[in-house]
């Protein structure tokens, strides 16, 4: 009976309701939905209902910045679309990837899964703080990355950079390896891990002189 | 080119500051005003038809601007010549789609004011689909009866055509393809099942040996397995992986008087416009492509995306710019993948190891749409490899109803080397041979022939081959004998380590392209560069080969590159380890133009005979004086015609005219085509040596040392020789241990769609060291003897990495990659014989 059944369940004879109970047991959908976003700029055309978008103080790279913000909108989303901070790269927006990692209260976090009304009263760094905003002169980890060609095609690169001036704070003086470990939660598809360890490891060295 | 000052020497790129401070652009951080966001509804079945769609309720939605659905996308005509060999079929991918052929597949897209407008718009889209019969396994559809993943068949072929007599050694075309064969006729789509008793003949997890559709030869292999001490035959499946670039291919696009402006992630900058304009509807000249920085490729941007012609067709009908994000679950479906290459090698050798005879049948895992070269790619490269003194390969381009394949980092070259490399180490085992030696026995050297024969007899042969050379300098560098004698297959505890070293060569150069710059008068050299700027540094490293040559300090260089709007000249595709050969021959070419014109304007204007003028330190100086190249520009500008660019050669391709005429008249123009002769084809080779430890109670496998070393011509930039010579042999490694997709085989769904499921490797799988080098041997066949690096060390770790797993735990582990835990523990287990068969694909 049993070896019947499998024998007629056959890929060509799918019925489209068994085949709508593997999608959704599989988690397909037609699109995917979340990912979404509102533009500051757009507001007052009209769109369709769903977010009330309500006014906050974040404050970014030293500056306090009022944004609208939906309730559910990631800070990612908000630093690139309605502060217009594109340093900060989406990558994968679900934790896998870290390329949008910035600073809050100096911890490195994954800014595509973190809520922006949750960053009020914090301090947010993005790569584009970094630097010194009146002379212009690079971070020494930035600096770490310019003396040893690091990196590719450096999408991920405002991600790993950010993670390790973050791990920095914590060990300033790290083996090559604790290193690793520190910002293994970083992808690169270049896959230029060396280089970038060693570019990384050279910042440290910089900040350790300064 | 002895005692240089640029090329060979470490530099910082100009685009660095940019990228490390944030400033950089991905297409994804430009914004224009009034800019529309779209989202594409896509098939949930592997393979289906609509059978109703109803836009009404979402058009009507407030916000909602505009809806494209197939109806929307041009098609090409059939047999159409697309460019870089590739011929158009009425079967060919267009963006969106009424027959979804795999699941992801864009059936249509809304654009609206902002995402979540057009996110919900989806959701108002009525729409019926019917489901139809499928395939995600090569293997099950070559099954008597069995569902094929088109509804014209399941296998592309080719009508045999009469052999053309192309020269030894013509132009290689695209990467690694066909090894000097005819020009293929257009490709059509057919049944084609093998039957019962060829699947009946088969035996202990081996690939039947039905009937196939494509095949080459040299020599006899019946003659040449009676010379063989020693035959194995091993079937061996390489898996699909998706390129995943970190960047997806997003795109925005406008259209500003009737031009298509568009902002794209793509590897090649000026190779992208044609692409564009076919995939749009629209004339080259109508295109502006603008990429300035590009998040990685690997292959699956090489012409840019047809996903661009979305945002392209939208904007349009929306008249608003449309921009397109990609998420990354998208990217899983529509951002392409390497073909899983399934194979069956009969192999002789000589006690000494040599190989006498190849009969290998390899099976292209080829997605829904257009046909892809892998398993032949793969032949030819284990031809060049191995150098066997007999060879047939046979081949299926089989179809299936899985994203869409598309050349990856070393196309077909790594999956042969992969499906090779086990077998010559287990042959070196059962033979007393070393590893080493069994490769070098076998090495190409010097002018080494490879692929079919051809109508005269003779097979194509490569520009030249160092890899003996490569092999002992590795095995110094890599301290072979001393890691033999310490670790091979000896075991500590539950840790047994294993060393494993491959062989890896692929297409290394293309020829024919122009190089385009101008000496200004205010002295500095305005270079274009149409090379993309997707990491590999290419974009800036093959214009020092003119600074060197002209003798300018390459701060005084100026690299213009990012836009089709700049004026650029006609430029390789930036792929297939073509770049680095062919752009330094159009700079070496442009160069000499720039030097003749110098000493000819220095002539005509201090006297005397202009080969008696000397090029170097910004001046040309002879018997009449010097002139500085700020004067010399001057001058040029004051004497126009060729000069300044008012007149060009003729032999430039008609994109660099068009680039020159709108750039005359500002200095000194040196523009000219590699014209240079070349006689065979540019093949690179990386050798890999690897030392792994592999866990016997969890199976995990580290890398524990690994070196890659290069016969990839003369060394360019070192820093991006050793990045590539890493970031490849981290490709590679990520497909021996862990890369894979999963597909649920009923349902014909992937499961295995982020990067936490189908694991690219990280930090913490990266080797604990890591030595990159190369022989830095010039190649003869090119002035400056560069050859492209970007792809052979993929394959190279991919078969080292394996063969170092054998070593450590057995030969009979494993027949499919990648190799994982769970593949380790199960043969462990039992009793050293493998559990995972070959042949079924994504599990």
């Amino acid at each position: 009976m049993e070896d019947k059944k499998m024998l007629e369940d056959v890929p060509n004879s799918v019925t489209r309701r068994n085949f709508i109970k593997g999608v959704v047991a599989a988690g397909a959908v037609a699109s995917s939905s979340a990912y979404l976003f509102r533009t500051a700029t757009l507001q007052g055309q009209p769109s369709a209902a769903g977010a009330v978008e309500r006014l906050i103080t974040l404050n970014v790279n030293g500056q306090d910045r009022r944004v609208d913000v939906m309730k559910q909108e990631t800070l990612a989303m908000t630093l690139r679309y309605k502060v217009g901070l594109t340093g900060t790269k989406i990558g994968c927006d679900r934790a896998e990837c870290g390329a949008c990692t910035v600073l809050i209260d100096d911890v490195p976090r994954y800014s595509c899964s973190t809520l922006t009304h949750t960053t009020r009263g914090q301090k947010i760094v993005t790569i584009e703080g970094l630097a010194d905003a009146a002379t212009g002169k690079l971070h020494p980890v930035q600096q770490g990355v310019i003396d040893e060609q690091g990196f590719q095609c450096a999408f991920c690169m405002p991600g790993f950079v950010m993670a390790t001036v973050g791990y920095l704070k914590t060990n300033p003086n790290p083996t090559r390896q604790e290193l690793a470990h520190g910002i293994s939660g970083n992808l690169c598809r270049c896959q230029d891990y060396d280089k970038i360890l060693t570019a990384m490891m050279r910042g440290a060295e910089h900040m350790r002189n300064a | 080119m002895a005692d240089t000052k640029l090329i060979g020497q470490p530099y910082t790129t100009p685009d660095l500051v940019a990228k490390v401070t944030g400033k950089a652009k991905y297409a994804e951080d430009y914004r224009v005003d009034g800019m529309l966001f779209c989202k594409l509804l896509v098939s949930p079945m592997p393979h289906a038809r609509v059978k109703k769609l109803d836009t009404s309720a979402a058009m009507a939605m407030p916000g909602v601007k505009a809806i494209l659905t197939a109806d929307d996308m041009p098609g090409a005509a059939a047999g159409a010549t697309l460019g870089e060999n590739v011929q158009a079929t009425a079967q060919a991918e267009r963006g969106l789609t009424n027959e979804p052929l795999y699941q992801g597949e864009p059936i249509l897209a809304i654009a609206a004011v902002d995402e979540a407008t057009a996110a919900e718009a989806i959701e108002k889209i009525d729409i019926e689909l019917e489901p139809l019969p499928f395939a995600v396994d090569p293997i099950e559809t070559m099954r008597p009866n069995s569902p094929n993943a088109r509804t014209q068949g399941n296998v592309w072929m080719r009508p045999t055509t009469p052999p053309a007599a192309p020269a030894a050694g013509a132009a290689a075309g695209r990467a690694g393809r066909g090894g000097g064969a005819a020009a293929p006729a257009p490709p059509q789509i057919a049944v084609w099942k093998w039957t019962d008793e060829d699947f009946a003949a088969a035996k202990d997890g081996q690939m039947p040996l039905g009937k196939a559709t494509d095949e080459w030869s040299f020599g006899n292999i019946e003659e040449g397995f009676k010379k063989a001490d020693l035959v194995l035959d091993e079937t061996f499946m390489t898996q699909s992986t998706g390129h995943q670039p970190l960047e997806t291919r997003t795109a925005m696009a406008y259209w500003q008087n009737g031009k298509l402006y568009l902002h794209g992630s793509t590897q090649s900058t000026v190779q992208t416009v044609a692409s564009v304009a076919r995939w749009t509807g629209t004339t080259p000249d109508k295109v502006v492509i603008i990429s300035e920085y590009t998040g990685g490729g690997f292959g699956s941007k090489i012409p840019g995306a047809i996903s661009m012609a979305i945002p392209a067709l939208l904007s349009k009908k929306a008249n608003a710019p449309v921009m397109m994000r990609v998420t990354r679950e998208d990217e899983h479906f529509i951002g392409r993948a390497r073909p899983g290459v399934l194979a069956r090698v009969k192999a002789g050798f000589r006690k000494d190891g040599r190989i006498t005879a190849i009969d290998m049948y390899a099976i292209c895992d080829n997605g829904p749409y257009d046909p892809q070269g892998d398993a032949r790619s793969a032949s030819t490269t284990i031809s060049l490899a191995y150098q066997p003194e007999t060879m047939r390969w046979r081949g299926l381009t089989v179809l299936t109803n899985t994203p869409p394949k598309v050349s990856q980092r070393a196309p077909g070259g790594m999956q042969g080397v992969g499906i090779m490399e086990p077998i010559l180490s287990k042959a070196a085992r059962k033979l007393g041979v070393d590893q080493v030696e069994i490769h070098k026995i076998n090495a190409p050297a010097g002018k080494a022939p490879f692929g079919p024969a051809l109508p005269n007899g003779r097979q194509a042969y490569v520009t030249s081959a160092f890899v003996k050379e490569a092999l002992d300098k590795g095995r110094e560098m890599f301290k072979w004998e001393e890691k033999k004698a310490l670790y091979s297959g000896k075991k500590q505890g539950s840790k047994a380590r294993g060393l494993g070293v491959a062989v890896s060569p692929f297409a290394g150069g293309s020829i024919g392209f122009d190089g385009l710059f101008i000496i200004k008068p205010d002295g500095r050299v305005q270079i274009q560069s149409g090379i993309g700027n997707h990491g590999t540094h290419s974009a800036f490293d093959v214009h020092r080969v003119a600074a060197e040559m002209i003798g300018v300090p390459w701060e005084k260089c100026d690299i213009v590159f990012g836009s089709t709007a700049k004026n650029l000249p006609w430029t390789c595709i930036s792929a297939g380890s073509q770049t680095a050969h062919a752009m330094t021959r159009a700079a070496h070419a442009a160069a000499k133009d720039c030097i003749k014109k110098l000493q000819e304007i220095a002539a005509k204007t201090k006297g005397g005979n202009p080969d008696t003028y000397k090029v170097a330190n910004e001046r040309v100086t002879g018997p009449g004086g010097s002139l500085t190249f700020a004067q010399a520009a001057q001058k040029a500008i004051e004497l126009g015609g060729k000069f300044d660019g008012h007149e060009v050669p003729e032999d430039i391709n008609n994109f660099t005219k068009t680039s020159a005429k709108a750039l005359a008249g500002q200095g000194l123009m040196a523009v000219a085509k590699d014209a240079y002769p070349r006689d065979g084809q540019s093949q690179s080779y990386v050798i890999g040596f690897a030392e792994v430890e592999v866990d016997t109670e969890t199976g995990v496998v580290t890398v524990i040392d690994y070196a890659a070393i290069g016969d990839v011509g003369t060394i360019l930039n070192p820093r991006g020789l050793k990045g590539q010579l890493f970031g490849g042999s981290m490709l590679g490694l990520g497909h021996a241990k862990t890369q894979r997709w999963a597909y649920d085989q009923h349902y014909g769904v992937a499961l295995a769609r982020r990067f936490y499921q189908n694991k690219p490797p990280t930090m913490l799988d990266a080797p604990l060291n890591f030595t990159g080098d190369a022989v830095n041997i010039p190649d003869p066949e090119t002035p400056t003897g560069v050859r492209g690096v970007g792809e052979p060390p993929v394959g190279a770790a991919y078969g080292a990495i394996m063969n170092a797993i054998a070593d450590a735990i057995g030969d009979e582990i494993f027949r499919r990659s990648p190799v994982s835990a769970d593949i380790i523990l199960n043969a462990l287990e039992n009793n050293g014989k493998r559990t995972h068969e070959a042949l079924t694909a994504h599990i």
